[in-house]
């Protein structure tokens, strides 16, 4: 696989933060936290996936962490009345559920003619809405998760201290699969030319709205999956707080990613270290013992750092091309 | 006037029609300009986002510039601040940080809403490390603006209609406003043509910092306190007012009158849904759906339009 700049820069940050947090405090790297580091990992994977292909062709959906809320309570409500539902069954359900909220967004976006932007502002307050309806405002707590889903996240394969947890795993599948899918997939080659040129990929008999609805169902799906991941991961839900502000994260792991954000550009890879960058940073603030408020400053810069050397790169690029 | 303001006039009557079925008192001209202070803030925003839209960009980051802003003033009036320094600290710092989204914006050529979403999680994550779990109070002759009239009306209200008037005229009626509406229908046209796209940009994003600003200080006054997760959300009522009031987000079109509706619009919808003690979350569903079914209904009539004059002009 070849790396481009952008993914080098990721992972260079990610050493540098792993360094930094590591010498001030030898902690760091301990089974412990990274322990913690691979917990938080697969939440983020799972919707930067998602996210990615919507960035990729232009677009942007705000909404995945309502869709988050509402798919981990409309399961944890399954759970409820069928205590004795199959893991597997529990994560298609979410998927399908996150298939439909995401199809609302398409559809809204392609034969609507909103911009998504607009779109994915309304169903991330409706959504959330949504969320309180059908739970009516209770918490899913721990009594109704099954020791089944929550035991995804501590069962796996133990290599020394540190677990690879079965939800880890299913991250790391997902973005196998989107990988594999965006490099060899007919969709997923066009998925990049309506991203770089939408006028240029619907003359070569592209068609938008397809390619627009499928990375909304997408980003919709893999919401609904990590609404079941986050069921298992906390063994609660709660209809106002899950997945709240999610979107942030995963924009700023995207962006940090090396996806370009003006479209038509990125790899799983970058997104992937994007990330595990993330990961770092949380847990690194909390063996450092640098207050839990610092975290959103942090997402903040990261987002502004990641496209200010987004607009460097291309006027570099530019001057470079004109040369 | 544009069709487009019609659509919140006519939804203003239904929308107080339903409350005055809600409630008999709900047609009490004291009760509904009372609620009216709460939304107050969030039209300052408003009007000042028109602007942004008009030119073809958003603002996510007004909520998150509101609440430091608000962080910062508080503080300082707490260190012994006089309170006439203190507002103009406020206008100021809101505008600083509205020049700065324009400046990334214009200069560097970014999507604003990119720009707005990084500098959203910036300034209030500024906010939360600042002040972390705690709130800080105000001080006496700052709070409970709400409560003092003018001529009958509540000053909120009052300062909210005169620079609606203002932010109206500017926008209808001034070179300036001409600009604002030309950069958003095509930007390297008005650049050719002269207009300074990236100045006028700049200055649309520090009148909404601006804006928020002065929405800082009613907002903080009203409450008495001023906390870092304050008006959560905000962005979402007024980028609602805003689309609802038939500003397109694409650019080039819209009016303040529009804005000015569609704030009232929200303002009853707000009072009926909290006459018929409705849930916060609830209520931000319907805002939510009337963002979108809004833009939906005036896209449809667009094309309605569109496909009228083509069919008339192939006759």
């Amino acid at each position: 696989m070849k790396l481009g700049l952008r993914e080098w820069l990721a992972l260079t940050f990610v050493v540098l933060v792993c360094l930094f947090a590591g010498l001030k405090d030898p902690r760091f790297f301990g089974p412990k936290s990274i322990d913690s580091i691979l917990l938080w990992l697969p939440l983020i994977t799972v919707v930067a996936m998602g996210e990615m292909l919507v960035i990729v062709t232009r677009e942007i959906d705000i909404s995945v962490g309502s869709m988050l809320g509402f798919t981990g309570i409309a399961v944890g409500l399954m759970f409820k009345a069928n205590p004795h539902l199959s893991v597997p069954v529990a994560i298609l359900a979410g998927l399908g559920v996150g298939l439909l909220l995401g199809f609302v967004n398409g559809a809204l976006v392609t034969w609507g003619k909103i911009s998504s932007l607009i779109v994915t502002i309304g169903t991330l307050a409706g959504f959330r809405g949504l969320s309180f309806l059908v739970s009516k405002g209770d918490e899913i707590d721990s009594s109704m998760v099954p020791d089944s889903l929550t035991s995804l996240s501590t069962k796996g394969i133990h290599v020394g201290h540190v677990t690879i947890s079965v939800l880890l795993i299913i991250a790391l599948v997902v973005a196998v699969i989107t990988a594999l899918f965006l490099r060899f997939a007919r969709l997923g080659r066009d998925i990049y030319a309506m991203g770089n040129n939408p006028q240029a990929a619907y003359l070569r008999g592209i068609s938008p709205n397809k390619i627009t609805m499928f990375v909304f169902c997408v980003a919709g799906a893999l919401g609904g999956l990590a609404g079941v991941m986050y069921a298992a991961r906390f063994g609660f839900v709660n209809p106002g707080s899950a997945g709240q502000g999610f979107e942030l994260t995963v924009i700023a792991a995207v962006a940090i990613g090396g996806v370009k954000l003006m479209g038509g550009s990125g790899s799983v890879f970058g997104v992937l270290m994007g990330c595990l960058l993330l990961s770092c940073i949380n847990v690194a603030l909390s063996v450092l013992g640098i207050d839990a408020n610092w975290q959103l400053l942090a997402y903040g810069l990261v987002i502004l750092a990641a496209i200010l050397l987004d607009a460097m790169a291309t006027k570099w690029h530019t001057r470079k091309a004109a040369a | 006037m544009k069709w487009r303001a019609l659509v919140p006039a006519v939804l203003l009557v239904i929308a107080t029609f339903i409350g005055s079925r809600l409630s008999p008192k709900f047609l009490d001209f004291h009760f509904l300009l009372d609620r009216s202070t709460l939304v107050m803030e969030t039209g300052l925003i408003a009007l000042g986002m028109t602007f942004v839209m008009i030119c073809g960009e958003i603002d996510l980051s007004v909520a998150s510039n509101m609440v430091l802003t608000g962080c910062v003033t508080a503080k300082l009036l707490e260190k012994g601040w006089g309170i006439p320094a203190g507002v103009a600290f406020a206008c100021l710092m809101g505008t600083g940080l509205g020049f700065l989204n324009g400046l990334l914006t214009a200069k560097l050529k970014l999507p604003s809403f990119l720009v707005t979403l990084g500098t959203m999680a910036a300034y209030r994550g500024a906010a939360q490390a600042m002040m972390g779990p705690d709130s800080v109070k105000l001080p006496k002759g700052f709070v409970n603006l709400d409560e003092s009239y003018v001529l009958g009306i509540p000053w909120p209200v009052m300062i909210f209609l005169v620079i609606a008037v203002i932010t109206a005229i500017v926008l209808h009626q001034t070179v300036f406003g001409r600009w604002a509406f030309s950069t958003g229908t095509n930007e390297s046209a008005s650049r050719y043509s002269g207009i300074p796209t990236d100045r006028v940009k700049i200055l649309v994003f520090a009148l909404t910092g601006l804006m928020c600003g002065i929405g800082s200080c009613m907002l903080t006054s009203r409450l008495g306190v001023a906390r870092y997760d304050l008006a959560n959300g905000a962005e979402l009522d007024a980028i609602t007012v805003v689309a609802v009031g038939g500003t397109s987000i694409f650019g080039g079109s819209g009016t303040m009158l529009g804005t000015i509706l569609s704030l009232f619009l929200i303002d009853i919808m707000r009072s009926a849904m909290g006459v018929a003690n409705m849930k916060a979350e609830y209520q931000l569903t319907a805002i939510g759906s009337l963002l979108i079914l809004s833009v939906l209904a005036m896209n449809l009539g667009g094309k309605i339009r569109l496909s009228k004059r083509s069919s008339a002009g192939a006759t």
